[in-house]
């Protein structure tokens, strides 16, 4: 009894909460250790699951396509907007086609289309898998002797990490179509006078380091929804967690990748 | 009552168990147990929630790990095999889940088509198609082919689950709760189901259930799990023809004879 009272005394002190703890952190980084290494290891081998690849590139790629026309066409107008009477004051409007085209191409588009990716997407992959694991969908998948991680987490990852950066090319193009709208209607510019300022303006280190940077967002954006939903539990409150959480720690990665990734390219550029 | 199965063999054990434990934190479900499951038989596995039920047959698909003993299903150390070899055994083991585990996003065709063709790759359309007709004959479901799993009752779920399981052929089948959340003449439905499956695809069987009609019906030898451990097994008579206070509330409080 002594010896109880003892143990159970000791699970509240601060050193045991806190090793306990340290526990959990050090456990879950190994379980994205490995999570991650899995996917490395399970892409190359085969079999390779086409049919699902090309489902959720649509998922992921063509579904995205009225968000991200909207989003892009409207930033386009809006920032192209904003910076007028800025440039105004020195009497550089001529100048806004430049401008727009490094804005857009160095970081809107890749921004915009990883965070509205993360929250269209991400999510998506995040509940899915998450109830999928919670009705034992997954396990289901297991005992009947098919990988579950390869059909579910490396088709998505692959989507993901595959789309994103097309998704910002066509996020680059619409947004400049919404600038050269306003443009257009404010400086009178013509459409072919827009387009050779916005190509004079950028070099290939910019379109380069956007699509590199927009694969890692992509990889991101796949990877934790995956992991999120596939390591969700507790029912249907598990499943919201896993939705909810795909989108803010994807975010959040996708910031700190951004500015890491700028120290980066500027580091290059200084060459 | 179900009715002496001749086609037993007692003499080959498809899946034996010894010594099994199994905790999950500080919370010992499995303290030492031991099973044989032989050639034909359809054991009924009793108990309360969260006794461990669907622990132990989640242990014997490989889906969880045991802390000790040993699980041996057709011969084969479930714990020493490589993923690749577990996945050959995972073959000749069909898992009936207690929510069906029917994927959602796909049709009962795709549904019961999913294992197959990742596990055949040289079947042809025409091959697939009619082994998916057979299994959906099998389960009296001929007509949900082109149906969501959402568009499905509870029984329709569960014999579609079942169907998915059948379309590998598998020798053991193991049932976690088939009767669970269904009315009683579905119930009755199911209980058939499983022992045609046993007498047309010739199947071993462990049936998880806390339902006793389910277990009378389909058990040909039943096991009641208590704090642990397996305290009673026989034919139903034999398990409850006991001055056991535990087993007895567990049949006055489940079943009105």
């Amino acid at each position: 009894m002594g010896d109880q009272q003892k143990g159970a005394d000791y699970t509240k002190t601060n050193k045991y909460v806190l090793s306990r703890r340290l526990d959990r952190v050090f456990f879950e980084l190994y379980r994205i250790y490995t999570f991650i290494t899995r996917f490395f290891k399970e892409v190359f081998m085969p079999p390779y699951e086409f049919k699902e690849i090309i489902n959720q590139f649509y998922e992921v790629g063509a579904r995205s396509l009225p968000l991200i026309s909207l989003t892009g066409f409207i930033i386009g107008i809006v920032f192209t907007n904003q910076s007028r009477p800025s440039l105004s004051e020195f009497g550089a409007t001529a100048w806004l086609p430049s401008l727009m085209s490094i804005a857009i191409v160095r970081a809107l588009a890749p921004l915009v289309t990883a965070i509205i990716a993360a929250g269209r997407v991400g999510s998506n992959i995040g509940a899915e898998l998450g109830s999928m694991k919670v009705t034992e969908q997954i396990d289901a998948m297991e005992v009947s002797a098919t990988n579950p991680f390869k059909f579910l987490v490396v088709t998505r990852v692959l989507a993901t990490t595959l789309m994103i950066p097309s998704l910002m090319m066509y996020t680059v193009f619409v947004a400049l179509l919404g600038s050269y709208v306003n443009v257009n209607q404010h400086e009178q510019t013509s459409f072919v006078t827009f387009f050779v300022q916005v190509f004079d303006a950028i070099s290939f280190l910019d379109v380069f380091s956007s699509v590199i940077k927009s694969f890692i967002f992509g990889f991101t954006i796949g990877m934790v929804g995956c992991y999120k939903g596939y390591h969700s539990s507790k029912g249907t409150e598990g499943v919201g967690k896993a939705a909810n959480s795909s989108v803010v720690t994807a975010m959040f990665l996708i910031f700190i990748e951004e500015l890491l990734s700028l120290q980066v390219i500027n580091a290059i550029r200084a060459l | 009552m179900k009715h002496a199965n001749s086609k037993i063999d007692y003499n080959d054990k498809v899946i034996s168990i010894r010594d099994l434990k199994k905790a999950f934190d500080d919370y010992e479900v499995l303290r030492g147990v031991d099973l044989d499951l032989y050639r034909g038989e359809n054991l009924v596995v009793l108990g309360r929630s969260g006794t461990g039920k669907s622990v132990l047959i989640k242990i014997i698909s490989g889906l969880l790990k045991q802390d000790e003993g040993q699980v041996n299903v057709l011969g084969q150390n479930v714990n020493n095999l490589s993923a690749r070899d577990l996945d050959k055994l995972r073959l000749k083991i069909g898992f009936s889940f207690q929510n069906s585990a029917l994927y959602d996003s796909m049709t009962v065709q795709e549904n019961l088509e999913f294992p197959l063709v990742r596990n055949s790759r040289d079947l042809s359309r025409k091959e697939i198609d009619r082994l998916v007709d057979m299994v959906l004959d099998a389960v009296g479901l001929s007509q949900t082919k082109d149906q969501m799993p959402s568009e499905l009752s509870g029984g329709q779920r569960k014999r579609i689950g079942i169907a998915r399981t059948l379309i590998l052929k598998p020798d053991i089948m193991l049932y976690d709760e088939p009767t669970a959340g269904l009315d009683p003449i579905t119930c009755i439905e199911i209980n058939n189901l499983i022992n045609e499956v046993q007498q047309r695809y010739n199947t071993s069987s462990i049936i998880i259930t806390h339902d006793l009609t389910c277990a009378r019906a389909t058990g040909d030898r039943i096991v009641m799990l208590l704090d642990g451990q397996f305290q009673r097994q026989g034919t139903f008579e034999e398990v409850f023809n006991t001055d056991d206070e535990r087993v007895k509330s567990f049949y006055n409080y489940n079943f009105i004879d």
